[in-house]
């Protein structure tokens, strides 16, 4: 079962302190949001895939299952693992809140 | 995007001068061709800003271009008996054994089978995910007769399984009765069928236990539909058994009114430490096992009376095979190389490349065994200073499968990045898993093997741990014109104290974690004896293993009571086989880390490292020597993994725990995040304050203290400290450190 800790989708704060900082440390209500984002199933699971080396990631998702492939989404690709970072936060914000992440 | 493609392994792990090597490939399809170099080590890490990989050519005469072709592996354990006369001229047939499935509803798997499928002739017995237990019989044209019970076994419970066949008849009986008590058991059960013609029973194929042979290669029946679960006590018979000669049969010796009818009687609970199967029957139709199926684990009569295998080997006559655990890749070698006799000591790998393609096949030679053979070194070694490479550390990690399986996204507190190396291990699930891995039914890894690929165990593996880690090391080792040999934790295991007392001083790597009882008896000796070692890391001298004479590069672990790990042993199963030794912590045996460098693991984390501040101990004239040169309070803010020294797996100092009494904490890193957790066996009640921020006992602590003889021990308390030496060219307080301690430790006056 994943974390249950909710996502107010109003603190919009948290998620401009991100973006400015993805790699961390994060405050502490940020890092309990971080938290319950990456604590989630297996199968699934955002990953980075390196593309060209130390250079270049693309997104994916993982099988869960052993000698199954994950499944690559084709059109993310990133140039730093910073903005990937973010993407994947403004993925699940709006997966876990219902609510698209929107920032000036 | 890059796709992985090629991959191998050698035979030995540490060769001497004149000693041989065989290197084995293989090779995905579109690399027809590689070329293979042996190269020495110098450098690994590619990461922007790192040091960059770096290699020297070893002119010999593997250097030229290969024929890239795919080599099969066949994972998965079983047992081969050999025909003989035991099973000569079987017309009935009785089988019966106490099975534990794990993995029923997977898919068929076979419980024992004597079966030539072409000649239409033999047996076995099967569990079938719907059917439960099924038995098929030879028809003797080229075909089987199969009978099935028809009711399907729940997982993780033993079973009393049989099944019988009458040719006077033409009845096959089979029985499958749950040994648990459960209300509403709808999986026991029994079921009579008569055979249409009189069935070939006979045959001349090797029997197996846990596999049907898909034939033969490399000299042994391949093994296939291989069962997941514990088998305990198989018997074959060559007469109708009926309840009485069963419940007789399922522990202790053959009764005397039973010898003349059975064939073989496998009593798993005798010959623990090795790989053979012991017919109890006056046959003596003992077997071998492949692939290094789980020993020493519980029966189905376990009382819970006796936690070693030792004081109640009856009930623990008990093997777990699995379908994916792996000793040997078994490859043809691809090429040899015999260590020309002025080889330097030192770290070293065969080189496959191929366009974009490139693994490193990494071996150490070590210096000659005897030390007569280099007569220019006086009596001592090679060089002064040894690098001791934790190749049992490698063998542990080796492999792992974490990152690409569930993401290691809340350990590392950042996204997960999958490397090709990890998708080329995906897709290699033959090529068995570390000691941080479920095996397929969700049971612990206990045993690992270096002779297969260890596609993390590499030089210049993305993911910053051992080998890769430890480039560190030998990248500044070179740049500080050092001469060193390597050694490896094998090579200690072996030789004892012996080989480190060739040495004024003895380096570790950044993380050796794994240690049987000879190579801690050995290191510790060396201290007590004048030796001087500098422990270059963090989370050492953990975990305990055991190796088996007999079974070069296998290495056994039990994750027993606690510790920080990714799975747990069960219950009365922390005796390792290979030895009888308890397995777990080093500190459940009574030998804790502090008692051996002064400090031990306390926390981990992987997001930031941190740093270290001097201490007021750090101004003690002791500790002098340690300083000299460096002005600064703050130590190791810098580095390539983590952007500090003091990171990923920490080590602190305890009285309590046996740090030595006279010790010196000469630093104390400090301000580590929430996601460094103090170790599990170290907290009783968990508590809210159990992170870097809340809980002052989340720091490295890097201690000194002499030892008797004029010995001395440096331990840096951290996985992270060797990944800051490269900062600045090498020009850094903590390469400062590190060298002032390495002078002084390869200077031969004593330090007390």
């Amino acid at each position: 079962m994943p974390s249950q800790y909710p996502i107010d989708p109003s603190r919009t704060d948290l998620a401009h302190e991100f973006m400015a900082n993805p790699m961390g440390p994060h405050s502490a209500a940020l890092q309990r949001i971080v938290t319950r984002m990456r604590d989630t199933e297996a199968a699934g699971r955002y990953v980075l895939v390196t593309r060209v080396p130390y250079q270049e990631w693309g997104l994916a998702q993982l099988s869960g299952k052993r000698g199954v492939d994950l499944t690559m989404i084709e059109d993310q690709v990133f140039t730093s693992i910073e903005d990937a970072e973010r993407a994947v936060f403004k993925l699940r914000w709006e997966l876990i809140t219902g609510v698209p992440l929107a920032l000036d | 995007m890059l796709e992985k493609k090629i991959a191998g392994y050698s035979d030995e792990i540490s060769v001497a001068p004149g000693e041989r090597i065989r290197f084995m490939v293989s090779c995905e399809a579109g690399v027809d061709r590689y070329q293979a170099d042996i190269v020495r080590l110098i450098s690994g890490d590619r990461q922007p800003g790192g040091p960059g990989y770096r290699d020297e050519l070893l002119p010999t005469s593997v250097s030229g271009e290969y024929h890239g072709r795919t080599q099969e592996t066949y994972c998965g354990s079983y047992a081969i008996v050999p025909h003989g006369p035991a099973f000569a001229g079987l017309a009935d047939l009785g089988l019966q054994a106490a099975i534990f499935p794990t993995l029923p509803s997977l898919r068929r798997a076979c419980v024992i089978a004597k079966m030539d499928v072409e000649a239409g002739r033999g047996f076995a017995l099967w569990t079938d995910p719907a059917q439960g237990l099924v038995l098929q019989l030879g028809d003797g044209a080229g075909g089987v007769q199969e009978f099935a019970l028809g009711r399907p076994l729940v997982a993780r419970e033993w079973y009393l399984v049989s099944a019988t066949y009458d040719s006077a008849v033409g009845e096959v009986r089979l029985h499958q009765e749950l040994l648990n008590s459960y209300a509403r058991d709808e999986s026991s059960g029994a079921a009579t069928h008569t055979s249409a013609a009189t069935a070939a029973v006979s045959c001349e194929a090797p029997l197996l236990i846990a596999a049907a042979s898909r034939g033969e290669a490399r000299g042994k029946p391949v093994g296939e539909m291989i069962f997941n679960g514990r088998i305990e006590r198989p018997v074959v018979a060559s007469r109708v058994l009926d309840a009485g000669d069963i419940e007789a049969l399922r522990h202790g010796p053959v009764a005397p009114n039973l010898r003349s009818d059975i064939c073989a009687a496998w009593d798993f609970g005798q010959a623990f430490e090795t790989d053979d199967i012991i017919d109890i029957s006056p046959n003596r139709a003992h077997g071998r096992l492949v692939n290094l199926p789980i020993r020493a684990v519980r029966g189905s009569n376990w009382t819970g009376d006796e936690l070693s295998f030792h004081h109640a080997p009856d009930q623990y006559a008990a093997i777990h095979f699995l379908d994916d655990s792996l000793y040997d890749c078994e490859w043809e070698p691809d090429f040899e190389l015999e260590i020309p006799a002025d080889t330097p000591s030192g770290l070293y790998a065969a080189r496959l490349r191929s366009g974009d393609q490139e693994d490193h096949i990494t071996f150490v030679v070590r210096p000659p065994r005897e030390l007569s053979e280099r007569a220019d070194a006086g009596d001592r070694a090679t060089a002064s200073l040894a690098l001791l490479i934790p190749t049992a550390s490698y063998m542990a990690y080796g492999n792992a499968r974490g990152a690409i399986e569930v993401g290691n996204e809340l350990l590392a507190n950042h996204l997960t990045v999958i490397s090709p190396e990890m998708r080329y291990l995906n897709r290699h699930p033959d090529y068995g898993n570390s000691m941080y891995d479920d095996h397929n039914d969700g049971t612990g890894v206990c045993y690992s093997s270096r002779l297969r690929p260890l596609i993390n165990i590499r030089p210049t593996h993305p993911w910053l741990w051992q080998l890769s880690a430890d480039m560190h090391i030998v990248e500044w080792l070179e740049s500080q014109d050092i001469a060193f040999d390597v050694i490896t934790d094998e090579d200690m295991h072996q030789d004892g104290v012996a080989l480190l007392e060739r040495y004024s001083c003895v380096m570790t790597c950044s993380h050796p974690e794994y240690y049987s009882t000879p190579m801690w008896d050995a290191l510790h000796a060396f201290t007590q004896r004048g030796g001087r070692l500098m422990y270059m890391g963090g989370n050492g001298f953990y975990w305990r293993v055991a190796y088996r004479d007999d079974k070069p590069g296998a290495m056994e672990m039990r994750r027993t009571e606690d510790g920080s790990r990714s799975w747990a042993s069960e219950p009365g199963e922390y005796y390792m086989a290979f030895t009888g030794e308890y397995g777990g912590l080093w500190w459940r045996a009574g030998r804790t880390p502090q008692s051996l460098v002064g400090n031990g693991f306390i926390a981990q984390g992987f997001d930031h490292s941190s740093y270290f501040r001097r201490t007021a101990d750090s101004r003690d004239p002791r500790a002098a020597f340690i300083f000299e040169g460096v002005d600064d309070e703050i130590i190791g803010d810098f580095g390539l993994i983590g952007g500090g020294a003091a990171g990923l797996e920490l080590d602190s100092a305890s009285r309590a725990y046996g740090t030595p009494p006279h010790a010196l904490v000469v630093a104390t890193s400090e301000q580590h995040t929430d996601a460094y957790i103090r170790v599990n066996e170290d907290i009783g009640h968990m508590l809210l304050s159990i992170g870097g921020q809340d809980d002052p006992g989340v720091h490295a602590d890097v201690v000194f203290f002499e030892t008797p003889r004029g010995g001395a021990v440096f331990s840096t308390g951290s996985i992270g400290w060797s990944s800051a030496l490269f900062h600045n060219d090498h020009d850094n307080n903590i390469s400062r450190i590190t060298r002032n301690v390495l002078n002084r430790f390869l200077d031969p006056t004593p330090l007390a």
